[in-house]
């Protein structure tokens, strides 16, 4: 089994930078031959997460940094988020497919994280979140 | 309008087809000049019947979703009809695990969309 590929990054609260980081990350699941599901559903998961670190964790301050910690092997892709924000309850976020949220824009990330992540886990202050991917059986989709 | 043509824009008889350019529309940057280009058909070109063609698309955010969901109460105020299309599995997914597939008339292809609109 060969040794995971890990690395560390400290980005600013800067889209680009974080589009930067993404790609990277895209670029290493392609590398240890992810298969295109996987790679699809992880770079949703990256664009919400870092996004919202940015964004709604650091308000977009430029001053707060962004860390992102990544590790893929062979079984499992890990990448674990945190801002520099006071953090929150991810229970405070109403259920967007509510009849009453379903036509409201927002509040849809975490959804779409936890759909396709393998486990999405926030620690307790809420300002930081893990994303884990096991490696899907079967790397040729039917379409 | 301000920022560049994010959309190709076709008139089929009184039908206004809008197809992304981009494939991943994620950006926050991006998304602003998709929806800025979709809300003047509506507000400055008056166009009621919009056909909006995702063929392009292989990433879309949870930003571009909110984007679409105002786009779309902005049409049900106006009166007019917004119709999707061209959407591929994996991104009909992201719409049906938000259940945006049922605020969204959506359809397999233009043609279809075309149809009886």
């Amino acid at each position: 089994m060969a040794t995971p590929e890990r690395f560390r990054e400290t980005i600013p609260s800067d889209l680009q930078e974080a589009e930067r980081v993404q790609e990277r990350i895209i670029s290493l699941l392609e590398t240890m031959e992810f298969g295109a599901r996987d790679v699809f559903g992880m770079r949703l998961a990256l664009e919400e997460a870092i996004v919202n670190a940015i964004k709604h964790g650091n308000g977009m301050d430029p001053s707060k940094s962004v860390e992102i910690l990544c590790e893929i092997g062979d079984e499992r892709a890990l990448v674990v988020i945190t801002d520099e924000g006071p953090g929150f309850d991810p229970k405070d976020i109403p259920d967007p497919t509510d009849d009453d949220n379903l036509e409201k824009p927002g509040g849809r990330g975490i959804m779409l994280m936890k759909a396709f992540m393998t486990r999405v886990e926030y620690n307790e202050r809420g300002n930081t979140v893990t994303l884990e991917k096991l490696r899907e059986n079967g790397e040729e989709s039917e379409d | 309008m301000a920022g560049e043509r994010r959309l190709d824009i076709e008139d089929v008889g009184d039908v206004t087809v809008a197809r992304f350019i981009d494939k991943k529309i994620l950006d926050e940057n991006n998304i602003q000049k998709i929806g800025n280009q979709l809300f003047g058909l509506i507000d400055e070109d008056a166009r009621r019947k919009i056909v909006l063609d995702f063929s392009n698309v292989e990433y879309l955010s949870s930003a571009a979703l909110g984007k679409l969901i105002t786009l779309n109460n902005k049409m049900k105020k106006a009166k007019g009809k917004l119709r999707l299309c061209g959407i591929r599995p994996d991104i009909y997914e992201v719409f049906a695990i938000t259940k945006l597939n049922t605020v969204f008339d959506i359809y397999d292809d233009r043609d279809q969309a075309l149809t009886g609109f």
